[in-house]
């Protein structure tokens, strides 16, 4: 039983079958022409890199600090866009209602965002490895524990589930980052299962076995590289699809502590202003959350027609 | 249904100037859903709000919270030291066609006290006090020390009739149920209670045997709980709902330039404020400038909490935070409401001054600390703090600002450090005065905490004065208005004006809109009730 | 068996995920009480007995059906969750509707053409689709249709009629126009799923032998379509819209917030607020019952459009 709540797995639903993963083993090159066959992917790609200069840049390119309660002051608060606040600086963005410059607001809850996606993601996608690989490899009643476990996860909707642990743990990135790990690892390890199952059953993985390699080295040397085309995929529907449920549990009131807001976070703080003419304050962050989702989820989805060679004419 | 309301509303305008109101239909848009119809159930603002149109009490306040009137009491006095005598009003009806006696102020009042269905808090109005029926329309209240705030009590607990039926034949085994469903919802009030569709809305109806002093402009009052923010303001835009409460202060200046509606403020009981750790050598989340730990607590210094008081800058809350809707606080209560100090004076921002005392107290370099509030109790709760954070910050105190659901806060503010102590330092919380007048804030915010004598329940900085204590107490036993009022006064200059107990910020002002052609009388209780709506013209 | 394990397991988490959180009492009891008042309070809620004491009597009622009295309004929280489950569920039927309705259309019709611009536009346009963060697009859509056009209302349920038993409201004008809008933003997601699905499907399908034998045969293109086509695109769709009703029904709490609908999902986030734990763990259990009984469907459905698939198959 499975919830496929933004499950790019089923979204390429076709992917398990065994002849599926000679994409993953085509040169580079390849790759990259059929990736930039589609305009709109290399777009969306293009974008990604400079939304993820900008947040590594952040403190260099944002015109103020938004996080220095010492320089942030109400005084300024909903400013319109274009208005200088008091220590001259201009807010080409407006100001939201604590006095954040918008602008530097947006760049670092850019940054809060993309890493409790990419963060929330890459330690999702270690659990999920391993789980996954061994639950493959060993097999037997490991296996059927594992998926077992594996299948009552994701049994429950994410929403939910990220929900109740949030009104457990409380407020923070890092308790954030907690609930998101907690409803993405079942994806990855569901995922890598199902590639390395296939991928067991090849020569090279057999012939491992005939040279007595540990088990280890087979799983992690041989058998893990072969899989990863699917977990490239999952892992990036999964980040764009992680930051738009922090957006949500920010609305619902839980996860980024108030002072240092993620782009969710702005959004629903913009909102009890949204009617009151003050758009700025939600719209603009809303905006720049949806280019990241969607340049994201682009790139995401010409990945999954590309490494999927079914589809290939 | 929207078009026939609005053909409705078309034959209201013609009926409003063809002479006489004729009263009508009116939907109104609330925050808050009460928990239940059972007036003892418990004792919080959507309750006693909602069911104060279904039942009657002895006592009410007018919508200033300025005056008491009688509902079914026609006149109370003191007899003696400890007892109060009250004339109920003869003719009053139940929405059953029975009359109100004696009988059911009695069986109301036990009920209150001895209300086992869970939460009922209306035990602290009744307890220590003995009812006796001397006729049908005279009750005495004994009370066991002298006890000026009977009247104050008597607008708290609801009458319902002695008569009513639940499920376990009459006046027995009657539950929230009963009253949930109506079998049991019998009261006096203006309105009847015709349904309740939880998480909807609640529908109440004209009572047309109404003989008391409140008035009835609806035939039927409707009351649609929404509670997020902007979907409540956009119901009204809308016109789903003619009227809502609880608009949100980023609202109010645009929806006062829509010419299709009308808005109306009125300032509350409630004051917001801090309260800091008085009772802690090292507090926990008074620190170091750097964040280390510290054996040494600022707070307990007197001159440190004034310096504190003097760095916040209440007009610009007022003004950028509160968008205007909220006057700042010296004291415990607005102007108007009794038990207040006329010495008193809101502090004024003075970051020099400031500096200066923390100098003199020995802290001139500063100390770090972090401010804990809620996020959805009172009108932008987290905002009022991180602005505090931000002039503490920009004024060498460097502060952290952490807020939470008011479901967390609450527990860990009150007893959420080891042995049930506070676990914060430096909280922002606020007070409603439920009786109107300042004893009750100074005697569960300000006087020494003593569970065993009711005194400090929430006094969440302990703060403790033994000369605030003496002068409440003596206070709370002189039943003399004047002299009442002078002592609560002279406790208050001490426990805020020389001590700095707690740092008044800012009364709360809650602002209603209808859609033009109605009014609502603003009510400092912060309850939304039907019959003050009404039309104009 | 397993999913009894599950209801266990997830009842002891949130269980004591809230027995650490918080204390109910502190938001019911009103400013005026005194300690000795919120002690009795405490009393008469069970709260001061030790945690496994708490939990023991909690498990000793579930087995016996009762899931405890809501700590707000003192009644059985499963009634009162009941009570809210037909808004709930219609607003997630009508929106699983508009998912199936206009999804599989578009997605075959994408799938047919897929160098189409159209066809292009469409699956674009799905990218969008879940890309948007419901909150967002349900308050976008309040704006537009409910304040600057008026067109529909912003928030809760219309009248409601007694049909079958059920209290329902979408076969008024009144309490259509109610649902139309929460059950559009609902279904949103969904319906960018079942396009890619849809179109997914009929590309893998257009190659199959039995449809160039169709083609061969000199069938019309309506009927391949019609009947080759879509009989086995449905197995896919069918299968994940299944499970994803229970997706729909989990993530109305969102909707239900914006839009002020009445269901179970905005009890779930006004108990959070309150601390209601008996409602919390009940309506997770809820949850827990409807994905067990909708696999069930679900595996039926799929042994009725796909004969391969045996019964026992799915039992084992």
């Amino acid at each position: 039983m499975t919830i496929i709540e933004n499950n790019p797995e089923l979204m390429a639903e076709d992917r398990n079958d065994e002849e599926n993963y000679e994409g993953a083993q085509t040169p580079l090159r390849r790759f990259l022409s059929d990736f930039c066959e589609a305009r709109l992917a290399v777009f969306g790609f293009f974008i990604i890199l400079v939304i993820a200069l900008v947040a590594i840049m952040a403190p260099f390119i944002a015109p103020t600090d938004p996080y220095n309660l010492a320089t942030v002051s109400i005084l300024d608060s909903r400013l319109e866009p274009g208005e200088a606040m008091m220590s001259g600086t201009i807010a080409y963005l407006g100001t939201d209602g604590a006095g954040r410059d918008m602008v530097s607001a947006m760049i670092y809850g850019l940054r809060i965002s993309l890493g409790v996606g990419i963060g929330s993601g890459i330690i999702a996608m270690l659990i999920g490895i391993s789980f996954g690989l061994l639950s493959a490899y060993a097999g037997g009643k490991i296996d059927s524990v594992f998926m077992r476990i594996v299948d009552i996860q994701l049994s429950f909707p994410a929403i939910l589930v990220a929900l109740v642990l949030l009104v457990t743990l409380g407020k923070g990135v890092d308790k954030t980052i907690i609930a998101l790990v907690v409803v993405q690892w079942a994806y990855y390890a569901r995922t890598i299962r199902g590639t390395a199952l296939v991928e067991r059953r090849r020569e090279y993985i057999e012939s491992a076995v005939c040279l007595g390699l540990s088990k280890n080295r087979i799983m992690f040397r041989h058998l893990l590289p072969n899989c990863l085309a699917p977990m490239i995929v999952v892992g990036t529907m999964q980040i764009a699809h992680a930051i738009s449920l922090e957006a949500t549990l920010s609305f619902l009131g839980l996860g980024m502590p108030q002072t240092e807001p993620s782009l969710g976070r702005l959004i629903s703080n913009g909102f009890e202003y949204i009617l009151s003419g003050k758009y700025w304050i939600s719209v603009y962050p809303g905006i720049a959350l949806l280019i990241t989702i969607v340049s994201i989820n682009l790139v995401g989805d010409r990945l999954r027609d590309v490494l999927n060679p079914r589809l290939q004419k | 249904m929207r078009a026939l309301r609005q053909i409705g509303l078309a034959a209201l305008g013609v009926a409003a100037l063809s002479g006489p109101l004729h009263a009508a239909d009116i939907v109104i848009g609330v925050r808050s859903e009460p928990s239940s119809i059972d007036p003892y159930f418990h004792n919080l603002g959507p309750n006693n709000g909602m069911l104060g149109q279904i039942f009657d009490r002895l006592n009410d306040w007018t919508p200033g919270m300025d005056k008491m009137f009688g509902r079914a009491a026609s006149s109370w006095k003191p007899i003696n030291d400890t007892t109060w005598e009250f004339k109920i009003k003869k003719g009053i009806k139940f929405h059953d066609g029975s009359d109100l006696t004696a009988d059911d102020v009695i069986f109301s009042y036990e009920r209150a006290g001895n209300y086992t269905g869970g939460n009922s808090s209306f035990r602290t109005y009744t307890k220590g006090k003995t009812l006796k029926k001397i006729d049908d329309y005279t009750v005495h209240i004994m009370t066991e020390k002298p006890y000026p705030l009977m009247p104050n009590d008597t607008t708290t607990v609801m009458i319902m009739s002695s008569e009513a039926k639940g499920t376990g034949g009459k006046n027995k085994g009657i539950s929230a149920k009963d009253f949930n469903n109506g079998t049991a919802a019998i009261g006096s009030g203006p309105y009847k209670f015709i349904e309740w569709k939880k998480g909807d809305r609640i529908v109440l109806e004209k009572f047309d045997g109404y003989t008391g002093p409140i008035a009835q402009p609806w035939d039927k009052i409707t009351f649609k709980f929404i509670k997020s923010e902007p979907a409540r303001v956009a119901a009204l835009m809308a016109g789903d709902v003619d009227a809502i409460d609880n608009v949100p202060t980023s609202d109010v200046e645009r929806l006062k330039q829509n010419p299709k509606l009308s808005l109306s403020s009125g300032v509350s009981n409630r004051v917001i404020y801090l309260h800091m750790d008085q009772f802690r050598d090292s507090s926990p989340f008074v620190t170091t400038k750097d964040g280390q730990p510290m054996n040494k607590n600022p707070l307990r210094n007197p001159k440190v909490r004034k310096a504190l008081s003097m760095m916040i800058n209440r007009k610009a809350i007022v003004e950028r935070v509160m968008e205007g809707i909220a006057i700042p606080a010296g004291q415990l209560l607005p102007e108007g409401f009794f038990g207040r100090s006329n010495k008193l004076q809101v502090e004024k921002f003075d970051p020099k001054g400031a500096k200066k005392l923390l100098q003199e107290a020995g802290w001139g370099d500063g100390f770090g600390l972090t401010i804990h509030g809620p996020n959805d109790r009172y009108i932008n709760d987290a905002k009022i703090c991180e602005a505090i954070g931000q002039m503490f910050s920009a004024q060498g105190i460097p502060t952290k600002v952490v807020t939470m659901p008011k479901n967390v806060f609450f527990k860990r503010a009150s007893k959420g450090a080891k042995g049930g102590l506070p676990e914060f330092s430096f909280v922002l919380v606020g007070w409603g005065s439920g009786t109107g007048e300042s004893s009750s804030p100074i005697k569960s915010l300000l006087a020494t905490h003593d569970k065993s004598k009711g005194m400090g329940a929430s006094n969440r900085g302990r703060h403790s004065d033994p000369r605030v204590n003496e002068v409440l107490n003596q206070a709370l036993a002189t039943v003399d208005d004047a002299k009442r009022g002078a002592l609560l006064a002279k406790a208050t200059e001490i426990a805020i004006g020389e001590n700095t107990g707690i740092i008044p910020l800012h009364y709360q002002v809650n602002t209603w809109a209808t859609r033009k052609g109605l009014k609502f009388d603003p009510r400092a209780d912060e309850r939304t009730t039907g019959y003050d709506y009404t039309l104009v013209k | 068996m397993q999913s009894a394990l599950v209801v266990v397991i997830m009842s002891f988490i949130v269980f004591s995920g809230v027995f650490l959180v918080g204390d109910p009492v502190e938001i019911l009891v009103s400013d005026d009480a005194d300690q000795e008042e919120r002690e009795m309070m405490i009393k008469s809620m069970g709260l001061d007995k030790p945690f496994l004491v708490q939990y023991g009597i909690f498990i000793s009622k579930a087995v016996r059906g009762d899931l405890g009295d809501s700590f707000v309004f003192q009644e059985p929280a499963l009634l009162l969750i009941l009570d809210r489950m037909p808004a709930t569920m219609e607003l997630a039927v009508v929106a699983l509707l508009i998912a199936i309705i206009f999804g599989i259309p578009l997605g075959v019709w994408a799938g047919l053409k897929p160098e189409s611009l159209a066809s292009k536009s469409i699956m674009t346009g799905s990218i969008l689709g879940f890309s948007l963060p419901t909150f967002w697009v349900g308050i976008m859509m309040i704006l537009l249709f409910a304040v600057l056009l008026g067109w529909l209302p912003s928030t809760g349920r219309g009248d409601v009629q007694i049909i079958l038993g059920m209290p329902i409201s979408v076969f008024s004008w009144d309490g259509f126009s109610h649902v139309l809008m929460p059950a559009v933003n609902l279904a949103l997601f969904k319906l960018s799923m079942v396009i890619r699905l849809a179109r997914a499907g009929t590309r893998e399908v257009m190659h199959q032998d039995y449809i160039k034998f169709a083609r061969a045969k000199g069938l019309k293109e309506s009927r391949i379509i019609l009947v080759h086509v879509l009989k086995n695109i449905l197995i896919p769709v069918v299968t994940v819209l299944g499970l994803e009703f229970g997706g729909l029904v989990a993530f109305s709490v969102v909707t239900e917030t914006v839009f002020a609908w009445p269901g179970m999902g905005k009890l779930l986030i006004d108990s959070i607020g309150l601390l209601d734990r008996p409602i919390i763990v009940a309506y997770l259990m809820i949850i827990v019952f409807l994905f067990v009984f909708i696999n069930l469907v679900v595996d039926i459905c799929y042994s009725i459009l796909d004969p391969r698939v045996r019964l026992e198959d799915i039992k084992s």
